[in-house]
């Protein structure tokens, strides 16, 4: 969350730049990564979420192996809360649902909430921990930079929303087959008259899904952890201490409330354009 | 704040991580679910199903009661039918008896009383030998006048 490491207080803007930098390769120390350049690749993005990922698996897989049909306990009571709930949305919004659906909601539901969750551990904790032990090797603890939170990083969160949108059009393909899905761009909202604009609308509405999920998810995270940041530097004298534990606990309370709504709008919106994805076109 | 090849990455890891949970946990964990519901309602269907053979059988129960107190009444109504009949056998048995002692009496008592008037009219017409050979003075002939003897001792 917010505690401890004095000497950060010196320079607060290079504190936050400190942490909001990723450990990364293919970039030199304080080189800026352009928006979109796909020779870099962020380590510690990967590192977390494969580990998260990696729990979360484990998890799936030790309830799966010692599902007692008669006698659930402890853990499987939990997984099957988490699973009844999912299944339960995915039959409210999406009635005729096909066996990827429940699986890919409850993914994204745990998978981004264990990732939103890393927010929970003190902000330096990690990145102080990762450049002691550069340090141990002979590097410069200073440009040893560690961003534990996945999903404050654009990547995590369109890699998300792109593997949604993949199947956003893979399902319109599917349900109103390709003429189907054409069509859809020429004709609709609008009617035959007014062909280009529906295209340019249709295209909007289509892109704008992806995009707002991303940018959603991501935008929450990252001031999310920002304001942890800002919360970390009042550590600026012994004085400030009682204000910044205050402020640290209450915006830990709250993000309580944010980390799992994200991943629950997330999932519930992957279900609902998938939904929609899956109507025939007639009714447009 | 850009994009990066992290993000072909993490949608590997995404379709493994969606993959795995699919066939590790959602579906066998769904079936088990859909099991428990269909064993339960099975269980439920089952309860209903008993609690109306129990209704069935104690309906059955009360009906058999009922037949079998109908019929120890008509027995009991039938036994003591024929403990009147029995009862007026016994009489009319008994009066037929009694008539016959009667009849059986009342010839006997005849008998005696024809005994009684033989030997009286035997001892009369001895007597009135007797009386008239007094009268006559002289003996008469019992065989001589047997048979006017005889008249008067049938008329006495």
């Amino acid at each position: 969350m917010s505690e401890s490491n004095a000497p950060a207080i010196s320079n607060p803007v290079e504190y936050i730049q400190h942490h909001l930098t990723n450990w990364s390769v293919g970039v030199e120390h304080g080189e800026q990564v352009k928006i979109v350049d796909f020779s870099v690749v962020h380590v510690d993005v990967l590192l977390f979420s494969v580990l998260l990922a990696g729990l979360l698996a484990f998890f799936a897989w030790k309830i799966g192996k010692n599902l007692n049909p008669d006698k659930p306990t402890g853990a499987q009571n939990v997984a099957e809360t988490i699973v009844e709930f999912v299944n339960q949305q995915v039959k409210d919004i999406f009635p005729n649902a096909d066996g990827l659906i429940g699986p890919l909601a409850i993914t994204i539901f745990m998978w981004v909430l264990f990732m939103n969750s890393m927010d929970f551990l003190p902000a330096d904790l990690l990145p102080a921990l990762a450049g002691g032990i550069a340090g141990l090797f002979g590097a410069d603890p200073h440009h040893v930079y560690l961003k534990v939170v996945p999903t404050t990083n654009l990547d995590t969160t369109f890699a998300l929303a792109l593997s949604v949108f993949a199947l956003i059009i893979f399902y319109n393909i599917k349900h109103k087959g390709l003429v189907g899905y054409i069509k859809q761009f020429l004709f609709h909202p609008f009617g035959p008259y007014l062909m280009p604009v529906n295209i340019i609308m249709t295209a909007i509405e289509e892109v704008a899904k992806p995009v707002s999920l991303g940018l959603r998810l991501f935008g929450n995270m990252f001031a999310g952890e920002l304001l942890f940041l800002l919360i970390a530097l009042l550590a600026f004298s012994v004085w400030a201490m009682p204000a910044q534990i205050a402020l640290g606990s209450l915006w830990a309370i709250f993000h309580m409330l944010v980390v799992p709504l994200q991943a629950f709008i997330f999932m519930l919106l992957t279900i609902v354009y998938l939904g929609l994805a899956s109507q025939s076109g007639e009714d447009h | 704040m850009n994009v990066t090849a992290t993000l072909i990455g993490q949608m590997i890891v995404f379709s493994i991580l969606v993959w795995f949970v699919k066939s590790v946990l959602w579906e066998p964990m769904l079936k088990v679910l859909e099991d428990r519901k269909a064993r339960i309602a099975d269980g439920l269907a089952a309860a209903e199903k008993g609690k109306h053979e129990e209704e069935l059988a104690r309906k059955h129960a009360l009906d058999e009661l009922k037949k079998a107190k109908a019929e120890a009444a008509e027995i009991v109504a039938q036994g003591q039918k024929r403990a009147a009949e029995i009862v007026d056998e016994a009489k009319n048995a008994a009066v037929e008896e009694a008539g016959r002692v009667k009849v059986a009496a009342q010839a006997d008592i005849e008998q005696e009383v024809s005994r009684a008037r033989e030997t009286l009219r035997t001892q009369v017409s001895a007597l009135a030998v007797a009386g008239a050979e007094k009268i006559l003075g002289k003996e008469i002939d019992a065989k001589a006048h047997a048979k006017a003897l005889d008249e008067l001792a049938a008329q006495i």
